[in-house]
């Protein structure tokens, strides 16, 4: 290590105190640093158990209103249809959009076919475009074209054309031999078989972090649903909750309490699955 | 190919659509090529005041928040701090909270009557701040809110890069007895430059976009001290129903995305991308 070869020009004991020194103002600064990074979620957790005047006042202890702020919340928003609305989109978009992005980064490498350089190629520069570009004609095709204003489809179709994903899941089956998937077909497996049984198996990890990333995303996303959603029963909880946020006569015990709910189940599922969440975000960033 | 049908319907359609849309007249029935709103946009006081907005947040944010990110990683991987796990979850945990979510945290710690960051600054015998009343403290609220959220998924990035440094690159710095700053900026920095490189690129790309948070936090405002290229865009084009224009704006910022994007590999790429 860099420090032990560093000290040999040193005295030992000056070196020893002043590594102990730097170690105690780095755990200083780091911890000062986490609480401040945790504070707003803590005073969210905090605010959702309070009335709106425990906040006001200035409540750093969790309070006894939770109940209430989630009857306001309800009362105000319809929070229980707008879950239950984010969950459905969440769970068909990542489960359709984890096919999707399969299959095409499958074909992508493992088969030759007609124009493949063209279409990656093409693929790959819409990365570099930034996604409003698109926004407004692909809200003219949903909504008027196709008619599919506060329909689930609405918000989930154009999002399924994931660059993306498919270039993480290219990367992804680049590391699955071809041997493994030609011994699947001298037994005679189909090519839908070797895809479905033989490939994707292989690559489960890789499609763990892909699923927690897609339905993250979904969950959370805000300005598309925002456009193609206009009625309350259809509302994501993003959207509900941005209705809100807004308005100046509010209960934010109800917001916070509604924050709460919107970001508990994943930090929970953070603290769990830190690593394979961790590694997937790191992942998706990787250069070919 | 399914993945194919639909990327050309809603990827590669769109893009010409919007393209053709932001050289359209929309005061005139019917597709007719003008450049009416590209001259509208270059002398758009609104525009230009979004953009400037934007490019501030780009130049000072971003710097800001990729240096901390750096900071985090390299204390994250450095072989001294204890407790990892509670520093990891501590910057990592905003990963994973919608921008709605802290946007709507956000605007009530920062509220000037009864948020909890007033309270805490009179608390240490600080007046309290107009926050989000403001023209320069409503932008350091975004600011702050942009790298609160974003600077630990910066430092997941850099921190894989750091991993993928070999340890033997440091052995031989040391037996030449380079010091842990020299080490620093003479051998971690140029080796994390890819890393770094993907960050400000992906950062810039979401400055550009910006739009939950000056929406939700700021509404803009006041006055239009926070509005950026996304509200102004969303104003023209989902409040307007201006679609021809909003189109002209929104190939602007791809431009823009594509000039900086350009100037980004020029000044820092060399050949290591």
């Amino acid at each position: 290590m860099t420090s032990k070869a560093v000290s040999q020009s040193r005295p030992r004991n000056a070196h020893k105190s002043s590594e102990t020194l730097q170690s105690i103002l780095l755990h200083i600064l780091m911890t000062l640093g986490a609480l401040l990074f945790i504070a707003p979620l803590y005073l969210m957790l905090v605010y959702a158990t309070h009335p709106d005047n425990g906040i006001y006042s200035g409540a750093l202890w969790f309070g006894s209103e939770a109940v209430n702020n989630f009857k306001n919340l309800q009362a105000d928003t319809n929070f229980l249809k707008a879950t239950f609305n984010s969950l459905m989109i969440a769970v068909l978009y990542t489960t359709v959009s984890l096919l999707f992005t399969s299959m095409a980064g499958f074909a992508f490498t493992k088969y030759e076919f007609v124009g493949k350089n063209f279409w990656f190629g093409l693929i790959l520069a819409t990365i570099a475009i930034p996604a409003f570009v698109t926004i407004i004609p692909q809200y003219i095709m949903v909504a008027r074209d196709f008619h599919l204003t506060n329909t689930y489809w609405a918000v989930i179709l154009p999002g399924l054309a994931n660059t993306v994903g498919i270039f993480y899941m290219r990367q992804t089956f680049q590391g699955v031999h071809n041997d493994l998937l030609n011994a699947a077909r001298i037994d005679g497996a189909s090519e839908f078989r070797v895809f479905w049984q033989i490939a994707l198996p292989v690559v489960r990890p890789s499609l763990a972090a892909l699923a927690i990333l897609l339905f993250l995303a979904s969950w959370n996303d805000y300005l598309w649903p925002l456009l193609v959603l206009n009625n309350k029963d259809a509302y994501t909880i993003p959207v509900a909750l941005g209705t809100l946020v807004g308005l100046t006569r509010v209960s934010w015990g109800g917001i916070m309490m509604g924050t709460a709910i919107s970001t508990m189940p994943f930090l929970i599922l953070f603290m769990l699955a830190q690593r394979h969440i961790v590694a997937g975000v790191a992942g998706g960033s990787v250069k070919g | 190919m399914p993945y194919l049908l639909i990327f050309l319907v809603f990827w590669a359609y769109p893009l010409v659509r919007s393209l053709l849309d932001s050289f359209d007249d929309s005061r005139i029935l019917g597709f007719s090529f003008n450049t009416t709103n590209w001259t509208r946009l270059f002398s758009d006081p609104f525009f230009l005041t979004a953009l400037k907005n934007t490019l501030f947040i780009m130049v000072i944010q971003v710097p800001v928040m990729l240096a901390l990110a750096v900071g985090l990683a390299v204390a994250l991987n450095s072989g001294v701090l204890k407790a990892k796990g509670f520093y990891r979850f501590a910057f990592f945990a905003p990963l994973v909270v919608g921008t709605t979510a802290y946007s709507a945290i956000f605007r009530l710690i920062f509220n000037t009557q009864y948020g909890a960051v007033n309270q805490g600054l009179n608390a240490i015998g600080i007046a309290s701040v107009d926050w989000l009343n403001q023209p320069g403290p409503a932008m350091a609220v975004i600011m702050m809110a942009i790298t609160w959220r974003w600077a630990g998924y910066n430092a997941i990035l850099i921190l894989a890069g750091l991993q993928s440094i070999g340890q033997e690159v440091y052995e031989a710095a040391a037996l030449d007895g380079a010091s842990k700053t020299t080490t620093f900026f003479r051998i971690t920095l140029p080796l994390l430059r890819p890393s770094i490189l993907f960050c400000l690129v992906i950062s810039v790309f979401g400055t550009l976009q910006l739009f939950t948070e000056p929406a939700l936090i700021t509404a803009s405002g006041p006055g239009n001290a926070t509005m950026t290229l996304g509200t102004y865009l969303y104003q023209q084009g989902f409040r307007s129903f201006n679609f021809g224009y909003a189109s002209a704006i929104a190939y602007g910022v791809a431009i823009l995305g594509a000039v900086v994007s350009w100037i980004q590999l020029k000044v820092l790429g060399g050949d290591n991308t």
